[in-house]
Parts: C-alpha cells; sequence; structure tokens
C-alpha cells in the first residue's frame, strides 16, 4: 500500500484542466492498490488553486505557496516535489503529461532515486503499467522496481475526473529554496494567445499538413474551425515549414489529441502524426491521393482538393444548420 | 568552450516498426538506424556554436558498436571528437544517465546538448535525470539558444504548452533540442573523408563501474489497438451528412 500525490498545474490562478487527467489515474490506482490520494499545488498565491484542487477527492492538498515559486523553475520545483512526495508518504508521484511535466518529473524521479514511466496510457492490476513506445507503434507493459515510482499520464486515455464538494486537507509544505544557487533565472513567459480552444481540450480539430501548401491554406482551415468553435492542429511538416505556430503540432513529439472529431486536410498521414490523434472518435481525412495513409485510420474519407472542399464542407454546414 | 552532445542510434523513425509475435519486443530486423533525429538537431546546433567561435564538440553515443556510423555522421558533420560506451544491454533512463555523469565527470565539457527525446522509447528523461545528479541547471525543449559573449551564460526560449518560457542559465548546463531550434546540415564529401580520421574511443561499458542496475523494466509488448479504415464518401454533401446523421458529431 502507498500513497499517491499529483502534482496539478496552474497557470492565472486556474487549476488546469489537463490535470483533472492525472487525478482520475490517482484515483484508479489507488482504488486497485490502496492508500490515499493527495495532490500537491506549488506557486505564489495559489490558495484559489489550492481550493479548487480539493473538490476532486483527494485527502490532502499539499500547499508550496512561497514567493520564490512565483515562476516555474524544474530545478526548484523539482526540490520542493521531492519534499512534498516524502510529506506525503508517495509511493507514486504523477502528473498529467504537459510540457511542464516532461520538464519536471524526471527531475523529480531523479531526487527520489525512482524509476519512471513516461506518457502512460493505463495500469494493470499487478501494479505494472501501460505505455507506447515507437511513436506508437507498440504498447509495452513497464515494471518500476524502485520503491518510489514517477509516472506521466496521457491526458486522453484517463477521463478528468469530476469536481465535487471541498473536502481535501490543506497541508502546509516547507519551502527551502535557494533562488540564487540554481544558477538559472526565469526572464518572462510569452503568451501565445489565440481565441480557438486549446488542442488538448477542443471538442472538434480541424489539422492541416503539407497539402495546404502555406499559410494561405491554413485561412481555409482556420474558417471552418471557426465555424465548428474548433482548435486548429498541424503536422510536424507544416510546423517545420513555418506555416503555423510550433505549438500547434499534432503526433509522437507534439500534443497528442483525441477529440470527438479530427478533421485532417492535406494530410499524409506520418507514423509520427498518427501516434498523435489515432484516439479521435471520428476522424475525417481530405486527401487528393487515394492512397494516402491517413486514409489507413479515417472513419470517413474523401479524395479530393483540400482548397475545394473545406470551402465547400464551410458552406455546407453553413446551409445544414440555418 | 567544450561542447558535449549526445548521438542516440535508433530504428528508422519514417519505418513502421512491428511487434514480435511472442511479445519480447520490437522487429528490428532488416529495419534500419539512425541518430535520433532530436540529437542530430543538437549536434548542428553545436556546430553553429563553434563557427560563431572555439568550441571543441565531443559527440557521445551509448550502444551496440554499430553506433560508431552515429557518431561518425556527426564528426562528418563538424564535431571533433567521439565517445562510443559499448553495451548491448537494454538500459533505462536513469542507467543512461549515471553512464553520462561518469563521462561528464572525465570530460567536464561546458555544456551538454541533448536531443529532448529519443525517437524509440519516447522517453523524454535522461537530460534532466542527468541535470539533477550533476546539479546542473537545464533547459529542456530550446527553440532558440544565445551564448553571452564570454560564454559563461545562456539564454533559452523554451517551447512550453501555449507560449514561450525565456530563461537564462548559468553555464555549465544541460539544454535538449526542440524541432524548431535548427534544421540540421547534410555531411559534406569533404566532412566525411575527415571523419574517417577523427578520433573516435570506444569504451566497454562494463569497464566503467557505473551502477546501471534497472530500475525500469520492460515486460510484454503488443500492438496497440488498431483503427480499421471506414468507407470512402463521394463528395462533400455526403460527408456533412453522414457526420450529422451517422456519427452524430456535428
Amino acid at each position: 500500500m502507498g500513497n499517491v500525490l499529483v502534482i496539478a498545474e496552474h497557470r492565472d490562478g486556474q487549476l488546469k484542466k489537463a490535470s483533472l487527467s492525472a487525478f482520475a489515474f490517482a484515483k484508479k490506482y489507488v482504488q486497485k492498490q490502496g492508500g490515499e490520494f493527495s495532490i500537491l499545488v506549488m506557486g505564489h498565491n495559489v490558495g484559489a488553486v489550492a481550493d479548487a484542487a480539493s473538490c476532486f477527492g483527494a485527502a490532502k492538498v499539499f500547499v508550496a505557496d512561497h514567493a520564490d515559486l512565483a515562476n516555474y523553475l524544474a530545478e526548484s520545483y523539482a526540490a520542493v516535489a521531492a519534499q512534498a512526495a516524502k510529506d506525503a508518504g508517495a509511493q507514486v508521484v504523477a502528473a498529467t503529461t504537459t510540457t511542464q511535466a516532461k520538464d519536471l518529473l524526471p527531475r523529480v524521479a531523479a531526487k527520489l532515486e525512482a524509476g519512471m514511466a513516461s506518457d502512460i496510457v493505463g495500469l494493470l492490476d499487478n501494479g505494472w503499467f501501460l505505455r507506447p513506445v515507437w511513436a506508437g507503434s507498440a504498447v509495452v507493459e513497464v515494471e518500476i522496481s524502485t520503491p518510489v515510482k514517477v509516472v506521466t499520464v496521457r491526458q486522453t486515455e484517463f477521463e478528468a475526473a469530476p469536481k465535487g464538494a471541498a473536502g481535501g486537507q490543506k497541508v502546509p509544505v516547507n519551502v527551502a529554496v535557494n533562488l540564487g544557487a540554481l544558477r538559472k533565472r526565469f526572464e518572462k513567459f510569452e503568451v501565445i494567445k489565440s481565441e480557438r480552444p486549446e488542442l488538448t481540450d477542443a471538442r472538434v480539430i480541424v489539422s492541416g499538413g503539407r497539402g495546404t501548401k502555406g499559410a494561405d491554406g491554413f485561412k481555409l482551415l482556420e474558417g471552418l474551425a471557426d465555424l465548428l468553435g474548433a482548435a486548429v492542429g498541424a503536422t510536424r511538416a507544416a510546423v517545420d515549414a513555418g506555416w503555423v505556430p510550433n505549438d500547434l503540432q499534432v503526433g509522437q513529439t507534439g500534443k497528442v489529441v483525441a477529440p470527438e472529431l479530427y478533421i485532417a486536410a492535406g494530410v499524409s498521414g506520418a507514423i509520427q502524426h498518427l501516434a498523435g490523434m489515432k484516439s479521435s472518435k471520428v476522424i475525417v481525412a481530405i486527401n487528393k491521393d487515394p492512397e494516402a495513409p491517413i486514409f489507413n485510420v479515417a472513419d470517413y474519407g474523401l479524395v479530393a482538393d483540400l482548397f475545394k472542399a473545406v470551402p465547400e464542407m464551410a458552406e455546407e454546414i453553413k446551409k445544414a444548420k440555418a | 568552450m567544450k561542447i558535449l552532445v549526445t548521438a542516440k542510434r535508433v530504428t528508422d523513425p519514417d519505418v513502421k516498426i512491428k511487434v514480435k509475435p511472442d511479445g519480447s519486443g520490437v522487429i528490428t530486423e532488416g529495419v534500419d538506424y539512425k541518430v535520433n533525429p532530436f540529437d542530430e538537431i543538437a549536434i548542428e546546433e553545436a556546430i553553429r556554436i563553434k563557427e560563431k567561435g572555439q568550441a571543441e564538440i565531443v559527440v557521445v553515443s551509448i550502444g551496440p558498436s554499430e553506433a560508431t556510423k552515429e557518431i561518425r555522421n556527426g564528426l562528418a558533420m563538424g564535431a571533433d571528437r567521439g565517445i562510443l560506451v559499448v553495451a548491448s544491454e537494454v538500459l533505462d533512463s536513469f542507467a543512461v544517465a549515471r553512464i553520462l555523469h561518469k563521462i561528464v565527470s572525465e570530460e567536464k565539457p561546458d555544456l551538454i546538448l541533448m536531443g529532448k527525446q529519443a525517437v524509440d522509447g519516447d522517453n523524454n528523461q535522461a537530460a534532466q535525470i542527468l541535470a539533477e545528479l550533476l546539479g546542473w541547471p537545464q533547459a529542456c525543449f530550446a527553440s532558440k539558444i544565445t551564448l553571452s559573449d564570454d560564454r559563461k551564460k545562456a539564454k533559452v526560449v523554451r517551447e512550453a504548452d501555449g507560449g514561450l518560457d525565456h530563461v537564462e542559465l548559468d553555464l555549465p548546463a544541460i539544454i535538449t533540442a526542440e524541432l524548431r531550434l535548427n534544421e540540421p546540415r547534410y555531411a559534406s564529401l569533404p566532412g566525411i573523408m575527415k571523419a574517417k580520421k577523427k578520433p573516435l574511443k570506444e569504451i566497454p561499458l562494463a569497464s566503467m563501474g557505473v551502477d546501471t542496475k534497472p530500475k525500469v523494466v520492460w515486460h510484454k509488448f503488443s500492438e496497440p489497438a488498431s483503427r480499421k479504415a471506414g468507407i470512402k464518401v463521394p463528395d462533400v454533401p455526403t460527408l456533412v451528412q453522414k457526420l450529422r446523421n451517422e456519427a452524430k458529431v456535428l
């Protein structure tokens, strides 16, 4: 039996929705293995985040609230998280796979001499984990043999924990960070604003690849996306070419998404792209090339030129909605 | 300054990997190997730093003796010498970090550049663990690196969810490469010829005295749940009608 500590993430005073998947994992884990599930909130003036985090059935919410934690740095956050893991008697330290968790959790694992499994998609009754490897071409059963285990949890594979009444007991964590000794300074966080939903939260995603031929092609996709309240995604090739910002990349080394509807336009279907979207509920592929591998995973395939089909689709949807 | 870069030998990322029928691993027979694409970006970045001033670049790999090919590729691009830790066993990220820790303690580089993840195991852990073992600052997922004129500091732009994180590190430090950091060059023919004469040291893992006892063990492999191809629709109206009435997602 051992406790699970989930590191919650927040921005602008809001608990991130992504973290709810790690909460769901923790609940499932303690159901199978015993122990209790707790949450750790780190930052400065994070009282409201801690309040929000206390509504998901955790026994305790550990709160590290300190001016020295005002800005995220892997070095200071790892030290505090390792301390909190000890305070919590944690056998498992978890977080949802986000860029922050990918940066931070291995450093926490190193502090705790813990083995780590990245981006797990399931857990087995014997306490092992399931995770994809080789861009999702295989799934492997992973045993972590150290007393403390660290995992990141794939958001799309654990349904967000439902919100309940406030209940988790708040426990302060002692913060002893010497910022001057870290040899690293936070300078600024440059927010990339978008009116559209975040890729990992969107119900519908309209994604483009090399076939969009450039920023103008993406304009068509954006029109369709706005009509559907959708997020815009892109393949590595499109991002690489500089047609869209890099945080729109869907795939093995970008975002992993599983919306209700994924519309892939001018996307060939490279292995590393499929790794990021093949869990989507319904996949639509629009591509000129009838042999494109994307058609092998699409529920509905349309062999057509996206420059004609995408505007036509927008018109049809407008008509149907009218 | 001295820069240490990693070059992991991985299966060709453009080839679809299949699971062995007995689930003991993935089929690697007949599959080509390449340097991990993110490591290649790290090597390119090291060379660009060298081109702006003096630097010695050491390329390190851990793997079978065939991995000298991946190191030679880095030397052909412009790195100066190579170290291959010859190991045939499967190593977890912690073991890799410990091996690199040992090499770092001997080489004493000012900067370590690594790919953000290897595209076979997709772990994304070794650099961060190494940074913690060394007590060095880290900057993962870098899309821009600017060294100070005296090369004692590095400003790094990190790709994060919802934006870009700007940090400054005092060297020595570890930085991992994101896709957008640069576009790696191809090795030139003279580069390839020169690389053949550059020093490449092979060290058997067993001789290093590093604890590589696994903390993470891989057991059974399986194919992921596969999706069946659906239907082809003849035109846009049919597509929209099916999405509304059949799939009910519009």
